[in-house]
This record gives structure tokens, sequence and C-alpha cells, in this order.
């Protein structure tokens, strides 16, 4: 954890809910995410990580609650709020390349009308580099594998050069090498000061990559520094019971 | 009549020219915003509009009781934008799935349409005929004035379309992430769909109210087989929707009664069955001759290897093996003398004496080759 201020809040989520059709989604749910983190979201399935995520970029309308990034309303603070949607979200048969993808994330700076153009093409050339995707640039996005998929994604987000960014499941069916190459970018942005939350599915993996994490279903379980809220009984709270997995780490901690 | 003679009727010939010409915006109008329509899998969107816009037709008529076209077209477009944002509120607000949701709108408005057309009929008035042309398009009876005002309303919506091209970019591949990047897509959503109801009005005099979706789906669907790149196409749905117009019109003109709607739909359709065939790629032809080829390579493959399993059990490599031998190795009997005078060919088997063969040098290392590349798959 390296040197996060924890009076400075990245996101401040209060009493949100969200319903569909009258069955709450969501459920008065409180959430801090302190500035420069790696946040994970864990939950069953149907907990509602996804739709946590979406409601906090504006894209759900929830039921109640408020959502504020850096003290302000997310609408003012867009242009600081970077988004990894599932990799699954779009048609990847759409006819246009990678690049054109990765510039997609200019557009908002761009403004209406205005036309992605040189500046707007090396800055998503150097993103593509990020995630050593430069070879592909023009490529037609449906000859991407998964992981190509995934870190296309990420280029695009990275292009956005936000404070905070919010990725859902950005491993889901990628193989070990590309989990690697991500994982490392999303401590770079740590590094540089910046706030990720990921939703995230491999339980093993959260104490090795994250240093907060949030358990999820429906209602918020628990939320706070991995160490401390990262044990049996809170997954238990979340999964109902059903997890078998307990981490080494967490073996010795319980010795200890 | 001659391709010469064609060509100068369609500089020359007034009727000619101005269906030509109407034709062709239409073609190009509905082809290009029609790219974006089935982009986004909103195909169905097309019969919608067209099919709710008749009641629309006919309402403009009663109320002005003269058929000028921007009446006509006004009329039009006023009820297949209420029929379509009707479909959308269904969607939402139910339980009713999108082409449920769809179809019971289309038909609702399309069989009030017909109701209206027929009491239209009934009346005792001179001035009615000639609306039912609406329903299978009539070019021939296109004026200088009616093209004026599709060419007019068509150059709107492409220009509307060019000036908002990201917007509709990003509409079309991920409205979501639109949203975070600060765009209202709801209202993009709204100005697309305006702009292709206007597409499809434009086309119905010519083309009819019920063969219209065919304009708005199948030149993009063709354009899609030959490229990868958005703009590109656009542009050969726009194209393709011209030709298809064009050569439509002037056939259709060459013969009598022939209806005008009908017989563009079909010159597209035609272009549609050429792209799915031949288009490189993603058309039929090459994926046939693509896996015709692999097949071959494989059972070419297959006797190499079978080929070498002989040749090692002799101290004699080049010992040489009847067909028949070979072709007892083989799990599928046929093409093996085929594969072997292939082989013959490429230097790779020689064949010794009546009908034995044995593998030259060359094919003993490319059986190798093929040999260790079987083994890293298994």
């Amino acid at each position: 954890m390296s040197g996060y201020d924890k009076n400075k809040k990245a996101v401040e989520v209060t009493d949100l809910t969200v319903a569909y059709r009258e069955k709450p989604v969501l459920w008065d749910i409180d959430l801090n995410v302190p500035s420069g983190i790696l946040m994970a979201i864990v939950g069953p399935n149907g907990a509602g990580k996804t739709t946590l995520l979406k409601s906090i970029l504006g894209l759900i309308k929830p039921a109640a609650g408020q959502v504020l990034i850096y003290g302000r309303p997310y609408e003012e603070q867009r242009h600081t709020v970077g988004y990894v949607p599932q990799r699954g979200s779009v048609d990847w048969d759409f006819p246009t390349s990678v690049l054109d993808v990765v510039m997609m994330g200019r557009y908002g700076a761009l403004g209406w009308i205005r036309r992605p153009g040189k500046k707007e093409r090396l800055v998503a050339m150097e993103a593509l580099r990020k995630v050593s995707m430069d070879n592909y640039a023009h490529r037609q996005i449906s000859q991407l594998s998964g992981g190509q998929q995934q870190r296309v994604f990420l280029a695009r987000a990275l292009v956005q050069d936000a404070s905070i960014y919010f990725m859902d499941e950005p491993f889901q069916g990628v193989d070990a090498k590309t989990e690697r190459a991500i994982i490392s970018l999303l401590k770079e942005l740590r590094s540089a000061g910046k706030t990720v939350v990921v939703v995230h599915h491999d339980l093993q993996t959260v104490p090795e990559y994250f240093d907060w994490v949030t358990l999820l279903n429906v209602r918020s379980i628990a939320s706070g520094p991995v160490d401390d809220v990262f044990n049996e009984d809170n997954l238990r709270l979340a999964y109902g019971g059903l997890v078998a997995f307990k981490s080494h780490e967490h073996r010795e901690q319980v010795k200890n | 009549m001659g391709l010469g003679e064609i060509l100068h009727n369609l500089v020359f010939d007034y009727t000619l020219r101005t269906v030509a010409l109407g034709s062709g915006v239409l073609g190009v109008v509905s082809g290009a915003l029609g790219a974006f329509a089935v982009l986004r899998r909103q195909s169905l969107l097309g019969d919608s509009v067209s099919h709710t816009a008749l009641p629309g037709i006919a309402i403009a008529f009663l109320l002005t009781g003269a058929k000028s076209p921007l009446v006509m077209i006004i009329g039009a477009a006023v009820a297949g934008w209420a029929g379509t944002l009707l479909v959308m509120g269904i969607i939402k607000t139910t339980r009713i799935k999108s082409d449920s949701a769809l179809g019971l709108v289309l038909s609702v408005f399309f069989g009030f349409g017909l109701v209206l057309l027929t009491f239209i009929q009934k009346m005792p008035n001179a001035r009615q005929s000639g609306l039912e042309t609406f329903l299978f398009g009539q070019a021939t009876a296109l004026m200088e004035r009616d093209v004026i005002v599709m060419a007019v309303l068509g150059a709107l919506a492409v220009i509307t379309m060019l000036i908002l091209w990201k917007e509709f970019k990003i509409l079309s591949f991920d409205p979501e992430y639109g949203v975070t990047q600060g765009f209202p897509m709801r209202t993009v959503e709204v100005i697309l769909t305006t702009v292709l109801v206007i597409a499809i009005v434009v086309g119905l005099q010519t083309v009819g109210v019920v063969l219209m979706s065919a304009m708005v789906v199948a030149p993009a669907a063709a354009a899609r087989q030959w490229t990868d790149r958005l703009g590109l196409m656009i542009f050969l749905a726009a194209l393709f929707g011209a030709i298809a117009g064009i050569s439509g019109a002037v056939i259709s003109s060459l013969t009598l009664r022939l209806p005008t709607g009908p017989t563009i739909v079909l010159c597209i359709s035609a272009i549609v069955l050429v792209s799915m065939m031949l288009a490189p790629n993603r058309g039929l032809f090459w994926n046939w001759i693509r896996r015709w080829y692999n097949r071959r390579l494989l059972t070419l493959n297959a006797v190499l290897a079978d080929m070498y399993e002989l040749a090692k059990v002799h101290d004699d490599p080049s010992h040489a093996h009847p067909a028949a031998t070979i072709e007892a190795m083989s799990y599928r009997t046929g093409g093996v003398r085929r594969s072997l005078d292939a082989l013959e060919e490429s230097g790779l088997v020689q064949r010794s004496r009546m009908d034995e063969w044995a593998l030259t040098p060359k094919g003993m290392a490319e059986a190798e080759k093929v040999i260790k590349s079987m083994e890293v798959k298994t």
C-alpha cells in the first residue's frame, strides 16, 4: 500500500439503492474509496457488482443515494473517471480498427462533432504500446483474441488520462500472461497516484493483487484494507457459507 | 434496346431521368443510413418505420386534400417517428421484447393505414387516385418536384450523418461508454432515428411501404461483406443502393407495367447475393475454396506421412510401394492416387515401374516436417 491518503476520498457512495422492478439489486450501499489504492469488489453472481459500477458511472439511475467523486457529483468530475466495461458488452465484429477503438477514449475530451486527429492518434499509439498492442493498431477488432480485446479496452481507458479507473472483470477469459501484464499495469497506475476499482471474481488472487477489498452481496458486507476485512467470516456472509476457499496467508494470520 | 440508347435516354428522356435520379437518391440515402441500423442490430426498424408511415400518408391526404410530395413525406415521417418512439417506449416500460413490440406496432399501424386507404378510395373525390402506389411504389409517377424534395431531405440526412459521424459511431459500437464520455446518448439515438426515418420516408413513393426495409438492410449487408472499415462500408452501402435504384428504374422503364419498387429490390438482392458469394474473406465462394484447399493439403500430408512410415521399415528409403498398399493405410481410400499425382508434380514422390511409388529426398524432408507438426499438435 504505497502511501495512500486516507483523508482524501476518491469515491464516496452514500445510501445507494438500485432496484429492478421492486426487487433490490443494491441495498443501502455506503462505500468509501481512499485515493491511491487498488480496490477489488468481490461477491457472488447477482451480487450487484456490475450494477454498483454502473450506478457510480451514471449508467444506471439509482432509486436513492448519492455518489461523489473527489467530493463533487460525478457529472462534474466525468473527465477524471476512466471506465473499462466487460469485454462481452460490445460487438467485436464491428467494422473498425484497434486504433479507432482506443481513440474513442478521447471522444469526451474532443466534445461534439470534432474528429480525432494526429494528437489523438499519437496518444492512442502510446497507450497501445503500454499494453504491448502497438503492433495490432491497424487490425480489425474481430481478429483479436480475448486477452487482446481486454488490452484494447484498457488502452482506451488509459488515453482518458483519468484519476480513477473503474474496471469490470478485466481478468475474465484472459491467459495467465495477460493477467500478469494487466496487474502490473494496474500497479503502475497506483504508483502514479491513480485509484483503481476492479470488479473481480477470483478470490484466490485478492490478497496478492489488491490492497483494499469490498465484499458485496446486494448489501455491502465489508469494505476496507484486505488484511482487515478479507476473512472467513466476511466471505461466509457474502457467499452464504459456500466458500471452501481460505487463502494460505489468511490461515497463517489466523494462527498468529 | 441497346446500352447506348439507354444511356441516351437516361440523360435526355425526362421521365426516365427523373425516375432514375429519384431512385438513385433514395438508394444513396437509405443505403448510407441503413448501415447504422444494421450495425446497431436494428434491421427491423426499417420495416417498422415504413409500415407505420402508411396511416400518416393517408391522414396527411385527408387533412390537406392534396398529394403534394412534401405534405405526404411529412405525414409519413410523423407517423413513422411516432411508431418508432412507441416501439421504444413499449420495450422500455413493459416486459414485451423488442421483436414482439415491433410486430405489434407495425401491424396495428399498417392495418389502420390500409383501412384509411380503402376509405379514401371510396370517397367521391377525383383526386384520391394514386395513393395506393405507396404500397408497392410507382417511380414512373415521380416528378421533378418530388425528386427535388427527396434530394434536399436526403442531403440533410446524409450531412447530419457526416457531421455526427463520431457520435453515431460510438452509439453503434459502445453506447454506455459514450455516456461515460459525456455524450447524452439518448439524444444521439433520437437524432439517428430521426435521420433514419427521413431516409426511409424519402423512398416510400418509389419503392413502397412493403419493400422499403429491403433498401435499409440489403445495401449495408452487401457492403459489410467487402470491408472491415466503417467509412468504406457506408460509402459502399450508398453506392450499392444507388446502383440498385438506377438499374431498377431503368429495367422497369423498359417493360410496361413492371413496378419499380420490386425491381429495385430485386437489383439490390442480386448485389447482396454476389457479395455473399464472392467477397474476399467473408464470401462463401472463397470459404469453399479455402476449405477445399485445406482438405486437400490434409490428404496430401496424410499420404506423405503414410509413405514415410513405409519407407522406415526398409533399409533403402527409395524402396517403392504399390499405390494399393498406400491406399490400404488410409482411412479414406478415395483420393490417394490423385494425391500421389499431385505430389509427383511437386517433386515430393517419384513413380517407379508401373504403379509403385517412393518418396524423393525432398519428399522425405517434407514428410519429416509434416510428422513433426502433427506431433506438436497431439
